[in-house]
């Protein structure tokens, strides 16, 4: 048996998109640059990506560009629009709960003397509106507040935050890299300026990202050279990622609907599975404004790498915000975030579910998860009397 | 980062885990907001160690160098027991990932201060 739950992490490319890009890799393998039937069919199948991405948010293609990842469009959100709007003011406001692309983005643009602020989330990880707007004054370029955080789940109320940031005057960036192909975007009614989109989370290969920039709104491009990508990202178009993006992109439109009720299921029965047959088993983030993917439970007195390594011996492949799964010694920000204390935040596992995942997989777990946690709760020096 | 066979062994199948009732000596490092607390207890006869038991909250690393260390101590004198080295312990697993030589590798520690607990408590009780 084996069940991959960590979607978060990486995503398998759904066959009919490898499908898609094979030819763009050897056969049609133009230049959109050139001017002639090779460089034109690299300029059509642009086109055609362009489109299945942005009928995905409900933008026009001509809002799309495409960039190598999502740590890059965020990068060119959020440093391009800082560097050319500067005139509008020197603040820019985050939530705390930012992708570390996001984050460190933030930290370097400090160093340039930007003033960063940085808004708390409650104890279920939902931004506070009302420190929001506090934050965002007439000296603010820029906002960026993610749809929904990946390693939680909490689905953040982006219209109420665009609203904050326009009365201001400042423009508004969103990380939509997990929500994309969960829930529905629609960047106009959301009043979205900047929008960093993946690939590999809508099952697209990897390599491959975008950013949704309105209309009329100009950036600072990162990257200079022969101006591709209405000059915001030059270098030469990575055709086959494109074509993969955009299939993927039409696919995720066509199942949304379906699979996010399907995976809400699913991901509720696993909720309710853990926390009836695990003791000190707890939910963290929000109960219902989360995405239908993920699962994040926090399990007392023990670790989450050890839990990592047990379930994994049991064909189960999940993810932990424990600092012992991280480069650095520090568990995840997102958990500290939430008010966890950091021995809580070290004992806490995602799951994240994705189209292979089915009934049979989330009752496996269900069935593993209470020996694993009572083998290892026997073993640790925290676990009360009655625990062991 | 990827750990050996020998650790994922250990990991999966600790040595002595438990405690000991009447222990001679305990000896506890590390602390749960690092994610790394062990607990080791020994039994002394004759200045050699004669049972050892542990328990840990930790990573993989944690529990298998907390493991590791018991198997090296269990039967060796005092002295002994004193020269294991956390090197020596990440030596036997065959390695552990950079990070956790300095995180996760503290058992050595936890078996001197268990070791240093005994012979406090028994100083000046006639060792000859």
């Amino acid at each position: 048996m084996n069940v991959y739950m960590d979607h978060e992490a990486s995503r398998p490319v759904d066959p009919l998109v490898l499908e898609a890009m094979m030819p763009y890799f050897s056969e049609k393998f133009g230049n959109p640059a050139s001017f002639h039937k090779l460089g034109f069919e690299a300029q059509r199948a642009m086109k055609t990506a362009r489109g299945q991405v942005a009928s995905l948010i409900d933008a026009q293609e001509s809002e799309i560009i495409f960039t190598s990842s999502a740590t890059e469009s965020n990068n060119l959100g959020l440093i391009g629009a800082a560097r050319r709007h500067r005139k509008r003011g020197n603040r820019i406001v985050v939530s705390g709960i930012e992708h570390i692309s996001v984050l460190n983005v933030c930290k370097e643009l400090g160093r340039e003397g930007f003033e960063i602020k940085y808004v708390p989330v409650d104890s279920e990880g939902i931004i506070e509106l009302d420190r929001l707007s506090e934050l965002v004054n007439d000296e603010t370029v820029l906002v960026s507040v993610m749809v929904a955080n990946g390693e939680i789940g909490t689905i953040q109320p982006v219209k109420e935050v665009a609203e904050v940031a326009h009365q201001h005057g400042a423009l508004f960036h969103t990380d939509a890299t997990a929500a994309a192909g969960q829930i529905s975007l629609d960047v106009s009614t959301m009043e979205i300026d900047l929008m960093t989109l993946s690939s590999n989370d809508l099952y697209g290969p990897r390599g491959t990202g975008c950013l949704y920039v309105r209309t009329g709104l100009r950036l600072k491009p990162l990257m200079i050279g022969g101006g591709q990508e209405a000059g915001m990202r030059s270098g030469s178009e990575n055709i086959p990622g494109i074509v993969g993006m955009g299939k993927a992109a039409e696919l995720a439109k066509e199942t949304l609907l379906a699979e996010a009720t399907r995976l809400t299921r699913l991901r509720d029965r696993l909720i309710r599975g853990m926390m009836e047959s695990v003791p000190d088993s707890y939910l963290n983030g929000h109960r219902k404004q989360r995405l239908p993917n993920n699962v994040n439970m926090r399990f007392s007195y023990i670790e989450g790498e050890s839990l990592i390594l047990s379930l994994d011996q049991l064909g189960i492949q999940v993810s932990s915000g424990s600092a012992c799964t991280a480069k650095t010694l520090e568990p995840s920000h997102v958990l500290l975030s939430l008010g966890l204390k950091h021995e809580e935040a070290h004992g806490s596992l995602v799951f994240t579910l994705g189209k292979g995942n089915n009934e049979g997989d989330v009752e496996y777990v269900i069935q593993h998860m209470p020996g694993v946690v009572r083998k290892l709760r026997a073993m640790s020096p925290l676990t009360p009397e009655e625990l062991r | 980062m990827m750990y050996t066979e020998k650790v994922l062994d250990h990991f999966r199948n600790p040595r002595n885990v438990g405690e000991i009732e009447d222990a001679d000596g305990v000896g506890t490092v590390g602390n749960p907001v690092c994610g790394d607390l062990m607990s080791i207890y020994i039994k002394v006869e004759d200045d050699r160690i004669s049972d050892i038991k542990f328990k840990t909250f930790g990573c993989g690393a944690a529990i298998a160098t907390t493991s590791m260390t018991t198997e090296l101590a269990k039967g060796r004198t005092l002295d002994e027991a004193m020269q294991i080295t956390r090197e020596k312990v990440a030596e036997e697993l065959g390695g552990l990932p950079p990070v956790k030589m300095h995180c996760s590798n503290l058992a050595a520690d936890a078996l001197h201060e268990a070791v240093t607990n005994y012979r406090t408590k028994n100083d000046g009780e006639g060792v000859s």
